[in-house]
């Protein structure tokens, strides 16, 4: 199966939450799995921000989950950049991942 | 999705959208409208004139560090002929505040400005560590905030400045209208949204961010590429203002001007004159000195709690009487020292203030 490698940076007090490093290197599937009922078959869809966001939870989170993720989506209050451009102009989380992508996750929630 | 041009130049390639009005922008032109929004706040409001000294609240987060870079950009860029300073507060908290002190001094360098450090440990001989070892983590944010607030006003008047800016944003100040209201704290919902406030015996306090979104000041941050320092306090947070602020990023998130809406209404509010009325008079602390609505100021009610080791009792007014009852605050007690305004020529006289109480 191929795979898509991307660059995570966190910032602003996130990178507590993912081992007190900001900077990552990660391969995941280009193609993921879309939910069907059971018995159906197999459906893929190309991985996206959303699959990215749980990818990341459940494989490179170390603690505390409920403040990077919360409702489907990040908690509110984190931003998030796709080579360099808010997420906001690129789909948020529909936003197809592409081989070599960066993507910043910054909490706005700590002190000023 | 085919890339979008800006909204403000039509050229090149748009990489926010700002919350406040929906536009999609590119990276030059965000800084430009963020600074130029802010310098509109401070001619508007008119909070300084030429020869100020100014001290800018420095807490080597986020918000401070943005505050003194565009503090520099636009004394630069528009004249403003202000002395800045940077003034950071060090409550004493191990693994936390030292390390952002750290941050506070790499700024020093990086924007030549001079800086000070005041200690809660020098000023009221207890540094937050000492405070929560002896009272624990329930109301140690009442401690922190009421010295805070002091300690600025001391480490301003040591500077001789006439004006502290801090970096407050429209976050905050949304989230504090919710506060008060929720509270029923109708004396502060008065004042909460006021960009500048000013008593007649103390230091002049504004914010020139008062409409700056949170978001768009990382953003700034990010691609300023500055250098902030982001941990929670290690000691409890102000749970109350946790519960303000989820609630409010919620709002933000199903409607982005949820936070100007909330400053604007928090701005409409009027007090009605026999409200005002029982609101108490501002005095002068009999003890140091300090602006207080007591004989007693917050912090020396508070100090005195600690060195007596009734710390806890120290919070609430019923909790005063309690300490009243167990007699007078001993002769050696140790005391803040006295308050004075800075001492350089200024233009509005400030003795009357000190003369008007009893």
């Amino acid at each position: 199966m191929s795979a898509i490698n991307l660059k995570i940076e966190f910032g602003g007090g996130l990178e507590l939450l993912f081992s007190n490093q900001r900077s990552h290197r990660i391969a995941i599937p280009a193609n993921v799995p879309v939910p069907t009922p059971e018995g159906s078959d197999v459906q893929t869809k190309p991985a996206d921000l959303t699959y990215l966001i749980f990818w990341l939870r459940d494989n490179l989170l170390k603690e505390r989950a409920e403040l990077f993720v919360e409702n489907g989506t990040v908690r509110p209050g984190v931003l998030v950049l796709v080579n360099d451009t808010d997420w906001e102009l690129e789909g948020e989380g529909e936003y197809q991942l592409k081989d070599g992508d960066e993507i910043v996750f910054i909490s706005t929630l700590h002190g000023g | 999705m085919p890339p979008r041009t800006c909204a403000l130049c039509n050229d090149a390639r748009a990489i926010l959208k700002r919350p406040k009005t929906g536009q999609q922008i590119c990276k030059e032109c965000f800084f430009y409208v963020f600074e130029t929004e802010v310098h509109n706040t401070i001619t508007e409001a008119r909070l300084f004139k030429p020869g100020d000294r100014v001290a800018i609240g420095a807490s080597g987060g986020k918000d401070s560090t943005v505050l003194a870079h565009v503090m520099k950009t636009l004394n630069e860029r528009y004249k403003y002929g202000l002395e800045l300073f940077l003034l950071s507060i060090d409550e004493g908290i191990t693994g936390y505040r030292d390390d952002s002190l750290e941050t506070v001094k790499r700024n020093q360098q990086q924007y030549d400005m001079p800086l000070k450090i005041l200690s809660y440990d020098e000023l009221y001989g207890w540094t937050m560590d000492a405070i929560v070892a002896q009272i624990g983590k329930k109301n140690n944010c009442t401690f922190c905030g009421v010295f805070r607030r002091q300690a600025l006003d001391r480490g301003a008047a040591i500077l001789n400045v006439d004006h502290i800016v801090t970096g407050h944003n429209a976050d905050d100040i949304a989230e504090t209208v919710l506060m008060n209201i929720m509270r029923g704290d109708i004396a502060r919902l008065g004042r909460c949204t006021s960009i500048c406030t000013q008593g007649e015996d103390t230091i002049k306090r504004s914010k020139p961010f008062k409409y700056a979104y949170e978001k768009e000041i990382v953003m700034y941050a990010y691609f300023k590429k500055l250098d902030y320092f982001s941990t929670e306090c290690i000691y409890s947070p102000d749970a109350y203002r946790g519960h303000a602020r989820a609630f409010l990023k919620d709002l933000e998130a199903a409607r982005p001007s949820a936070i100007i809406d909330i400053i604007h209404s928090g701005e409409a509010f009027e007090i009605k004159e026999d409200v005002k009325a029982t609101q108490k008079i501002q005095q002068t602390c009999r003890r140091c000195g300090y602006m207080s609505s007591n004989e007693l100021c917050k912090a020396c009610t508070l100090l005195e709690g600690l060195e007596r080791g009734m710390a806890t009792a120290a919070v609430t007014d019923r909790a005063r009487k309690r300490l009243d009852a167990d007699g007078p605050a001993p002769e050696n007690l140790r005391t803040i020292p006295m308050f004075q305004l800075p001492s350089a020529p200024r233009q509005k006289p400030t003795t009357t203030a000190v003369e008007g109480t009893t």
